[in-house]
């Protein structure tokens, strides 16, 4: 990661830009909806440590039209299509579900696409990369040492005992809303990394997980289908683990799907403690792998304690 | 951790575990639980011996004499001894904590444990001379 010395402010005013905006300009005094199209000063992050790695980043301004409704997506796309098409980003859904678009706009990390430039309330709108995030192009950054975290969890489920009578056939496998429930809002994780740039602990410990990938091991750990628990804490209970976690809680701040990242890591660190044993107990209960034989135990357990 | 479980590691971390679970004996939850009973308990000791300046006029509780008698009771010099032992751990384990995130190369992680491992030692012990010193005292 790079760390940035100069702010080189440099204006774009090509011929074919000036021309757009004139045409802009026009169009809105003259339409009867002039108070709907107004324009925003753009201010983006501009580097190519790809190409060039000792690049020095700079800022570039555009002008960009503005309705009610327009994202920061919108807007540098707009920039790109029609001043700067080597503006770099990443996108593709445009619906806050693909997880594609994280950057920093205006200091914090955000979705571009969820982001409306009404909502931010400030004449120029600063777009920079996620933090925590090598550089790669402008606002796109290399997602490649998060999703080896988050790899490292076993974002899948394991159990080699579930009955499922016949592989090649559909068949259901069975969970109560109740333990739906226990994992849910963290399923609906879209790997973003917005959580992952905002954590201080990430910005200083390469090796420690993040909220990302430590909430996405409760959704397994929480899972009634999963069986492989005890391997699940393993792995995340080492010296850059789950415990350098410090409570700063800015993942749960910034996360676009309403996941409590922090959430997930106190809850599987009380299981790491043990103090949620009758959780566990419920949680070997509703494993189906060792239902029976748990069952059994348990009422041994309660014969023998009326003895 | 039995070899089994090793196999059943699928990742990055296996390696870290092994090696880390073989320098301290501990795994990481364990050690932050202690971390936590000692923190917790630090508090509860340092009031008391905060507390206890207020007995009497707190210039006074400082006086050689006083501090001496101190250490001659042996509740004390035991409360003293525990507030020793309990802040040694948390202290030290706190500072391992701090040091572990400034940088993640294997040479550094095993220098930050063999360093607050040594030190903790060392203050304990070096404590533990000076109550023993100080309440030997009142037996001789
Ligand atoms: C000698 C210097 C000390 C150092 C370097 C230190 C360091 C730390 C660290 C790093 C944590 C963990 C915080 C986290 O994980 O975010 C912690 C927790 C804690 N400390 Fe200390 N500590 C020291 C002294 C004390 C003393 C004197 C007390 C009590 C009188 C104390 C009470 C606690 C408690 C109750 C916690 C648990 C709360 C928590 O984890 O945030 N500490 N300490
Ligand atoms: S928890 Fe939220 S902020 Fe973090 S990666 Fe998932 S969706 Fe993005
Ligand atoms: S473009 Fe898919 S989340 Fe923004």
């Amino acid at each position: 990661m790079k760390i940035f010395k100069k702010d080189k402010t440099k204006k774009i005013t090509n011929e074919r830009s000036l021309e757009i905006e004139r045409e802009r300009s026009n169009k809105s005094t003259s339409s009867s909806s002039s108070s709907n199209q107004k324009s925003k000063k753009l201010r983006i992050f501009r580097i190519n440590a790809v190409q060039n790695p000792n690049d020095v980043p700079h800022f570039d301004e555009f002008q960009v039209p503005v309705k009610r409704w327009t994202t920061v997506l919108d807007a540098l796309l707009d920039a790109k299509s029609y001043q700067d098409s080597s503006i770099g980003i990443r996108y593709s859904c445009r619906m806050a579900s693909c997880g594609s678009c994280g950057m920093k706009i205006n200091g914090i990390p955000r979705l571009a696409c969820y982001t409306k430039i009404s909502d931010l309330d400030t004449n120029t709108i600063t777009c920079e990369p996620l933090p925590n995030f090598p550089y790669i192009r402008d606002l796109v950054t290399d997602f490649s040492q998060f999703f080896a975290h988050h790899r490292s969890v076993m974002p899948f489920i394991q159990n080699k005992k579930a009955d499922i009578p016949d592989v090649n056939e559909l068949s259901e496998y069975e969970q109560s809303p109740q333990d739906l429930d226990k994992f849910l809002q963290f399923s609906y994780c879209i790997k973003c990394g917005l959580c992952y740039s905002a954590c201080p602990t990430v910005a200083t410990d390469l090796k420690f997980p993040g909220p990302q990938a430590l909430s996405q091991a409760y959704r397994y750990y929480a899972d009634s289908r999963d069986s492989d628990k005890s391997n699940r804490l393993k792995v995340i209970d080492t010296s850059h683990g789950i415990w350098r976690c410090h409570f700063a809680g800015s993942c749960s701040n910034v996360c676009p799907k309403g996941v409590d990242p922090a959430l997930g890591i106190q809850l599987l660190r009380s299981h790491l403690l043990g103090i949620s044993n009758s959780e566990k107990k419920i949680a070997k209960l509703q494993d189906r792998s060792n239902n029976n034989s748990y069952r059994e135990e348990l009422e041994e357990e309660e014969e023998e304690e009326e003895k | 951790m039995t070899s089994d479980s090793i196999k059943n590691n699928r990742n990055k971390n296996k390696n870290m575990t092994k090696w880390f679970s073989d320098i301290s004996f501990l795994r990481e939850s364990q050690i932050m639980k202690i971390h936590y009973i000692t923190g917790v308990g630090a508090l509860f000791v340092v009031a008391i011996h905060i507390m206890m300046r207020l007995i009497m006029p707190f210039n006074m509780s400082l006086e050689f004499e006083n501090v001496i008698l101190n250490y001659k009771n042996i509740f004390y010099a035991l409360l003293l001894e525990s507030i020793l032992v309990l802040i040694a751990i948390h202290g030290f384990n706190g500072l391992r904590v701090i040091l572990l995130e400034l940088r993640q190369t294997q040479i550094w992680e095993r220098g930050v444990n063999i360093l607050v491992i040594v030190a903790m030692i060392g203050i304990i012990a070096y404590g533990t001379r000076t109550i023993i010193i100080a309440n030997g005292f009142s037996l001789g």
